[in-house]
């Protein structure tokens, strides 16, 4: 199947170079990965497994806004300030995925600009994917003409 | 297919959600022609008007649809008692045409009411083991509550069938997000694969979208445009959209040939 995820969008080389700093870190289901608020200093990329990401409702339970499956990445705040994570993240089956360390990779980055550039525009592509995705869902989109009026 | 609508009488009418029933049909006397998969009748409730309602099963002359209650003559026929009769004609439209699909893998994506016409689909597929590739079904709906055809769901995924929400409340255990994401549990060559995808257009544009992406041919994802239409016989030019009458030439469409008219601002 064409890899729509972080393999498909980085160029060999520079991938190569990111893949030598992660590790494989395996995490059970019901596992919470990170906490909303907390610091955001590691990503990772899901190779199998489910994560859920979630926002804290006061004297609830969290609820789920989104699922994320393999090939996918989990986190993106360590890239910006305030470097904290805004959402919360739990495995909701078991989950294998490579972890890396935000500071080593844009340490890596600042001298290696053609991992810096593909890294970015990897990281804005799923923003932007998961901007849209979220868009999408602001409309009524399973009611008639999703919550479009029919002219 | 007929002019006039013949007498159909209601053998069950069950409920699948807050605002959708499922009735079946068995005819009074002579039947209508065997639907396809993806083909529609129109729908008569007697005193109110009759609607395009597309199969979802056919079990010889049996007929079963599922309807979203949303106006006038929907809201009657959500309400139609066992015993009762409503007038059908049909068989309508341009069905999914499954057999063509022999020897590819199938991605099923539904959205809300769009499985209704899904559902006799995946019942052909999984009634003919071998004959396609891995079949995958992905579905999506507003919240848990929202779900078609629960019971049945869990006998679908061979090898995959995911289901979503875009909404869930603490007693959902499954995926949160759009129908969409789902495609990245899905087992499929995309060369070797034939899409189908019904629900609102707006999800059907991004489920295309996405497929293509993917790399399956605009020619193998077929969409199902259930624009509102009233003769049924390609007359009245009421679902007219651009060069095609949905009604004749569609419901179910191929990508290529709708995407050009799909994102037109108007039509
Ligand atoms: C080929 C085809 C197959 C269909 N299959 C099914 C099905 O299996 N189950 C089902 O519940 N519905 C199906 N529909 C939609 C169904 O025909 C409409 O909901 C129905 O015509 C509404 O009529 P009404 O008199 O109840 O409401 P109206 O008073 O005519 O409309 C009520 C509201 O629904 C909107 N609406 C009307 N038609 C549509 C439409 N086609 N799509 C989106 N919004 C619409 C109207 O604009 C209005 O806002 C299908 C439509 C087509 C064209």
């Amino acid at each position: 199947m064409k890899d729509t995820g972080i393999l498909a969008a980085i160029p060999e080389g520079p991938r190569e170079r990111l893949m030598a700093l992660g590790h494989e870190m395996s995490f059970p289901a019901g596992t919470r990965i990170f906490e909303e608020g907390g610091r955001a200093d590691r990503f990772w990329i899901i190779h199998t497994g489910g994560v859920n990401l979630d926002i804290h409702v006061p004297g609830r339970r969290a609820a789920v806004v989104e699922t994320l499956g393999a090939g996918r990445l989990l986190g993106w705040s360590w890239l910006c300030p305030p470097h904290q994570w805004h959402l919360g993240a739990e495995a909701t089956s078991p989950v294998r995925a490579w972890e890396f360390n935000a500071a080593e990779v844009l340490e890596l980055c600042e001298r290696d600009h053609e991992l810096d550039h593909a890294l970015l525009a990897y990281v804005i592509e799923v923003i932007g994917r998961r901007l849209r995705a979220a868009r999408t869902r602001l409309l009524d989109l399973y009611g008639p003409y999703g919550s479009g009026s029919p002219g | 297919m007929t002019a006039v609508p013949l007498p159909y009488r209601v053998t069950a009418n069950r409920p699948e959600s807050a605002d959708t029933r499922t009735i079946e049909l068995q005819p009074v006397a002579e039947a209508l022609p065997v639907f396809a998969p993806g083909q529609f009748a129109m729908v008569y409730a007697f005193g109110v008007g009759d609607i395009p309602v597309s199969v979802a099963g056919i079990d010889g002359s049996a007929l079963t649809h599922t309807i979203r209650g949303v106006g006038a003559t929907s809201r009657a026929l959500c309400a139609v008692r066992a015993g009762t009769q409503v007038g059908v004609r049909g068989p309508f439209g341009t069905g999914w045409d499954l057999p063509s699909a022999a020897g590819r893998d199938l991605i099923i994506v539904a959205g809300g009411i769009g499985l209704a016409p899904l559902r006799p689909l995946v019942r052909e597929a999984l009634s003919a083991p071998g004959t396609y590739g891995r079949l995958n079904v992905l579905v999506g709906a507003r919240t848990p509550a929202d779900l078609l055809y629960r019971s049945e769901l869990d006998g679908w995924g061979h090898p995959y069938c995911g289901v979503t929400v875009d909404r869930a409340g603490p007693e959902w255990t499954g995926n949160v997000g759009v129908v969409t994401a789902l495609l990245d549990q899905a087992a499929f060559d995309p060369h070797d694969t034939t899409a189908f995808a019904c629900g609102p257009e707006v999800m059907i544009r991004a489920a295309a979208r996405e497929l293509l992406h993917r790399g399956v041919p605009a020619q193998h994802i077929r969409i199902s445009l259930e624009r509102n239409m009233h003769c049924a016989t390609g007359h009245c030019g009421h679902c007219q959209l651009g060069p095609l009458l949905l009604c004749r030439d569609g419901p179910v469409v191929a990508y290529d040939r709708a995407k050009p008219l799909l994102t037109v601002r108007e039509l």
